[in-house]
Formats: C-alpha cells, sequence, structure tokens
C-alpha cells in the first residue's frame, strides 16, 4: 500500500506534463500574493532588513550624524570589551532582570493561573481583576510603584512603620531597586498569565479522570498531566520573557527618572540614567545614551551587534521549539 | 476489560465519599488566597486615586486617607500641564498607526495564511524575526534615516512605517485567518471570485474579532509607547504624547504627588474604558498569540 501511493505520488509530479494554463494560474497567483505583501516586504527591508546590516557597518565607524561616518575598523570592539566604563555593568543589571524577573513572573503568573482555573464561581470576576494591572500604561504603572514606595510619604512604608518596621529606600537604594521593579513586574503578570490560564483550560478532563481512577494523587496529576500538556506554552513564555528582559528600558528609565526627581529623562539622560548608582543602568538604556544622548551612533551600532548575537541565540531556540512559528501550520 | 471494572469501581466511590470534606477545605483555602492577593493587587491603584484626592499639604505628609477630599488636582492637571495636547498627540499616533497598520498588514496576513507561493515560509519567518528582535538593535539607521528627511522631533517616524505593515500585527492576524475554514474562500472562489474578493467579502466580515484584536493591541501599544517618544519627540516639547509627558513631568513638579497621582490615574483610564468595552476580543486575541503552541 505504502510503496504503491509513494510511487504513483513520485510519477505523478514527474511525468504528468505542465499545462500552460496551469502555469499562468499559477504566475498570477505569485502575482496577487506579490501586490498584497509589496507594502509589508518594503517595509521588512526599509525597516528591519537594511537598518540590521546597516548597523553592523555604523559598527566600525565613528559617526555623530553631522559629519559622515569614519571607518575606524575595529576600534569600537575594543574599546567595548577593554575600556568602556559602565558596558559590564549595564550587561550584569540586564542579566540580572533575565535570570530574576522572568522566573518570578513565570512562577507567579502560573500559580495564580492554577488558582484561577480552580475558581468556577464568578471566573470572570477573578480573571479581569488578575488580568487589570496589566493594561496600565507602563509608564503610569511605574510612576504610581515609585510613588507607593517612597520612603517619605509612600504608603507602603507608612504601612510598615504602622506594625513597627523601619521602611528601606526602596527605589532610591542601590540594592533594592531591581527588587522594586520585580514586585512591579509581578503586579503586572497578567499578560503571561492569560496565556497560562489558557493553556491550563485547554488541558482535556478525561486524562485528569484517568489519572484519578488509577490512583495518582494531586503531585502527581500536576507532574505526569498538567506539566507535559503546558511544557510547549511554558517554553514560549519563558523565551519570549527573555527577549522582553533582554530589550528591558521604559520601567528601569522611567524608575530612574522618577526616583532621582530630575531632570526630564530626553536631554540629560546620561545624568539620570540608572540612579540609584547605575543600578537600574540597563544594556539597552547604556546603547541609548552612549548613541542618542552622546551621539555616539557607530559605538551605539557596536553595542547593538552584541545585542544582536545575543538575542538571535535565544530567538533560534524559540523558533525550533515552538510550533506556532513553524510554518507547515500555513499548509493546513 | 472486564475484570478491570469491578476494581475501579470501589476506588472511586471511597473518593466519592471523601470528597465533600476535603472539597470545602480546598474551596475556602484558596478562596482566601485569592481574596489576600486581590487587596494586594487593588491596593496600588486604591492608594494612587486616594493620593490623587488629597490637597497639597497632605500629600506632604505620610497619611493614607484624604481629609478633606479634593478635585483641584484633577483641575490643575488640565490647567498647571498641557494635558489636553498630550492627550490630542497620543490619539493622534495611536488612531493613525492602527489605521495605517490595519491598511497594510490585512493583505500581507492573508497571503501569508491562504496563498501558497514559492517563498512563503521565507517571508513568515522573516516577520517573525523582526516581530521578536529587540528594536534597539536597529534604532541607530532608522533614526539616521529619519534624521536625513528631517522628520525627527516629530511622531511621523513613529506613525508613517506602520503604512508598510506591522511585523506583530501581521503575526496575530494570520493566525486568526487560518482558523477560518478554507471551504468559505474555496466557495467564493468557485463562484469566480479574484482573491481580492475572497478577501474583502468572506475573509474581512468573518476576521472582524481577530482584525479588532490586532488593532486595539496596535492602538495599546502606541498609546503606552515611550520607547519611540522617548527617541524621536524628546527634543521637541509640542509632540509629546501622554505616556512620554508624565515621566518626564515629575522632574519639574518633583514634590507634588497628589497632581502626579491625578495624571497618573488620567492616563489609565482610556486604556480601562476601552478593555471594558472590548474584553471578550481582548483575550482572544492574547491567547491566539501564545497559545497555538
Amino acid at each position: 500500500m505504502t510503496t504503491f501511493a509513494s510511487r504513483t505520488g513520485r510519477a505523478g509530479t514527474l511525468v504528468v506534463p505542465v499545462r500552460p494554463g496551469l502555469r499562468r494560474s499559477q504566475r498570477r497567483r505569485l502575482l496577487t500574493a506579490l501586490a498584497m505583501l509589496a507594502p509589508a516586504l518594503l517595509g521588512l527591508g526599509l525597516f528591519f532588513g537594511y537598518p540590521l546590516v546597516a548597523s553592523v557597518f555604523y559598527s566600525f565607524t565613528r559617526y555623530d550624524l553631522l559629519s559622515d561616518p569614519q571607518w575606524i575598523g575595529l576600534r569600537n570592539y575594543q574599546y567595548l570589551f577593554t575600556e568602556d566604563p559602565k558596558v559590564w555593568a549595564a550587561a550584569g543589571n540586564t542579566l540580572w532582570f533575565v535570570l530574576i524577573l522572568v522566573p518570578v513572573r513565570l512562577l507567579t503568573s502560573l500559580g495564580v493561573a492554577g488558582l484561577l482555573v480552580r475558581a468556577r464561581q464568578a471566573s470572570g470576576f477573578w480573571r479581569t481583576a488578575f488580568y487589570l494591572p496589566a493594561l496600565v500604561p507602563p509608564v503610569a504603572s511605574v510612576v504610581a510603584f515609585v510613588f507607593l514606595f517612597n520612603p517619605g510619604t509612600g504608603p507602603v512604608n507608612t504601612i510598615l512603620h504602622a506594625i513597627g518596621i523601619q521602611g528601606p529606600l526602596w527605589f532610591s537604594d542601590p540594592s533594592l531597586a531591581k527588587p522594586s521593579l520585580v514586585l512591579l513586574g509581578v503586579w503586572v503578570m497578567g499578560d503571561v498569565m492569560i496565556i497560562f490560564l489558557a493553556a491550563l483550560l485547554d488541558v482535556p478532563r478525561e486524562q485528569y479522570e484517568a489519572a484519578e481512577l488509577d490512583g495518582a494523587n494531586a503531585l502527581q496529576r500536576g507532574r505526569y498531566v498538567t506539566f507535559p500538556n503546558i511544557i510547549p506554552v511554558l517554553v514560549f513564555a519563558a523565551v519570549t520573557g527573555v527577549i522582553a528582559a533582554l530589550q528591558y528600558f521604559t520601567e528601569a528609565a522611567v524608575a530612574s527618572a522618577v526616583a532621582s526627581g530630575k531632570a526630564s529623562v530626553g536631554d540629560s539622560a546620561g545624568a539620570v540614567a540608572g540612579y540609584p548608582d547605575d543600578s537600574l543602568l540597563t544594556y539597552t538604556q547604556w546603547i541609548y545614551v552612549r548613541g542618542f544622548s552622546n551621539f555616539q551612533l557607530g559605538y551605539a551600532s557596536a553595542l547593538a551587534v552584541l545585542l544582536f548575537v545575543v538575542a538571535a541565540v535565544f530567538l533560534a531556540v524559540l523558533l525550533r521549539r515552538v510550533n506556532a512559528f513553524t510554518p507547515e501550520e500555513a499548509q493546513s | 476489560m472486564t475484570a478491570v471494572v469491578p476494581r475501579v469501581l470501589p476506588a472511586a466511590s471511597t473518593a466519592r465519599f471523601r470528597r465533600p470534606s476535603g472539597r470545602i477545605v480546598a474551596w475556602v483555602a484558596e478562596h482566601t488566597l485569592l481574596a489576600v492577593l486581590l487587596v494586594l493587587f487593588v491596593a496600588p491603584i486604591v492608594f494612587v486615586l486616594l493620593t490623587s484626592l488629597m490637597t497639597v499639604n497632605q500629600t506632604l505628609t505620610a497619611s493614607i486617607w484624604p481629609n478633606p477630599f479634593t478635585l483641584q488636582n484633577y483641575l490643575d492637571a488640565f490647567a498647571k500641564v498641557p494635558l489636553a495636547r498630550w492627550f490630542a498627540n497620543s490619539a493622534i499616533y495611536a488612531v493613525l498607526a492602527t489605521l495605517f497598520m490595519l491598511l497594510s498588514s490585512i493583505p500581507a496576513a492573508y497571503a501569508l495564511a491562504r496563498l501558497r507561493f514559492r517563498g512563503a515560509n521565507l517571508i513568515f519567518l522573516a516577520v517573525v524575526v523582526a516581530m521578536l528582535l529587540p528594536p534597539q538593535i536597529t534604532a541607530v539607521p532608522i533614526y539616521v534615516m529619519w534624521a536625513k528627511l528631517g522628520f525627527t522631533g516629530t511622531l511621523l517616524p513613529l506613525i508613517l512605517p506602520n503604512l508598510l505593515g506591522d511585523a506583530f500585527s501581521i503575526f496575530l492576524l494570520r493566525q486568526f485567518f487560518l482558523t477560518i475554514p478554507r471551504e468559505y474562500s474555496d466557495a467564493a472562489r468557485m463562484d469566480g471570485a479574484s482573491e481580492w474578493g475572497v478577501l474583502t467579502r468572506v475573509i474581512l466580515p468573518m476576521a472582524r474579532p481577530g482584525i479588532a484584536a490586532a488593532g486595539l493591541f496596535m492602538f495599546f501599544n502606541s498609546w503606552n509607547d515611550y520607547y519611540g517618544p522617548l527617541l524621536y519627540t524628546s527634543e521637541n516639547e509640542q509632540w509629546w504624547p501622554v505616556s512620554y509627558g508624565l515621566a518626564t513631568f515629575r522632574g519639574s513638579h518633583s514634590t507634588n504627588w497628589g497632581l502626579t497621582m491625578a495624571i497618573t490615574m488620567l492616563v489609565m483610564v482610556p486604556v480601562v474604558l476601552i478593555f471594558f468595552f472590548a474584553q471578550r476580543v481582548f483575550v482572544e486575541g492574547i491567547t491566539l498569540t501564545g497559545v497555538k503552541g
């Protein structure tokens, strides 16, 4: 049976002559597709392909936008790896967010999703309540958190004081600024939580019933039924979380600006960025400071190329592991 | 088969007997935990709201409850801060970006979801990579392009690119178009409809929830955007959108938390209102982005 089927299949494509009419319709279909895709293809080239290549070019130059880029070979990279005073602090901070913020957010959102699956009554109310903070514009939520945790008049320290605890400086303490942003990250975990919730609801009920009949306890049901069913979504959330953490910018930049209480972020970003004591200076902020505050566009490009290399590794993992991105689905 | 059934039944029945009390304990434990978490999750918003209703003098103290309640901060937000202009700028940015994205991305997503042609997989891969790579990687050359055109200091560098498709929206729309059964478009094609005809008369009406979700995401992302306005409009106060204005405003009015919290509340309101009107659409869209795995 199988050999027969495959033989006819192969013979079909090889022997049957392609009719001109078929070819014409094929060509027309290609032209239609190209017409529909033309703006997007132009966009991909202009705002993605070209700048990706141009970044590599600029990274070998000295460029301040006023005069033409000047070729300086590997000088930028040499400076990056041996002389830049803050690049490793910035990379370290970003790594901290990758290693702490991402797992904490995954675990808390999975935990809340697990609770919400079991809340049958008023499920809509509970889901909305825990999702809502994720909707708050990031700048607004950061400003709100810096206020809540401000050491002078903030409600958090006021409450801590009422129960006899001397509250810390939070966003103004170099050792607590990043953990404070993790608390913010947990508050807005709704975006991840809702994906986990959908995945948990998708686990076939029969599998739980079968496991229960086999005498599996709650822990074993989690290990052998829930976990294998949601592992693709976990991987998806983990890797997209890492990619998001690699570009962590807005929350840290706004927290520094608001907590320092000093000038705007735009003009004198160099002065405020990373407050307190560079503890919130992330890698992408360092690209911004070098490129757009100091106008060292060539050097900023070298920093960007290094970020690209790191992000590409995680991207490759994601594209391999998650079915959502494999093109075969288009054929279904 | 028959031998298994009797052995299973007693176990199942004892489980049924054991359950009620255990179930009630679990129910109480879970809901207590949920209630405690809910208080923690709602508290930030409540404190922001309460502080926005305090007098300036009271915000300088550690008090939590406003006494007296005042709306002065909300009046000041419009009188002392160019909040109306910030809102207008945000609206211009978000509405135009969304419209332009829909115009350019719907046909592209349809072609990637439904037309079979050589290179389709490669183009889709490029869309996914463009969607996932950090925008800071390509920021410098794009900034140089806009600077040479003289468009920095305006919102145009953030609005115009949407005429040429947005990677995330194309991905989301394609995922949605894939869920529409092929039979509908095949039937229209049998009746002699062109691909454009299939798209406008069959797919568009059926994909309305997906299109609404993609539009909402684009609107929210533009409304919330901070990095883009920081890059392009920080030099020109006239074009500040509300997210950038709020972040920058604290610098110049640093001690007035009441006013800051009033503006923070006002920035949240439009997004939350839109969410309540379009909740279904929204949740459907979010699950589409992630769960297909």
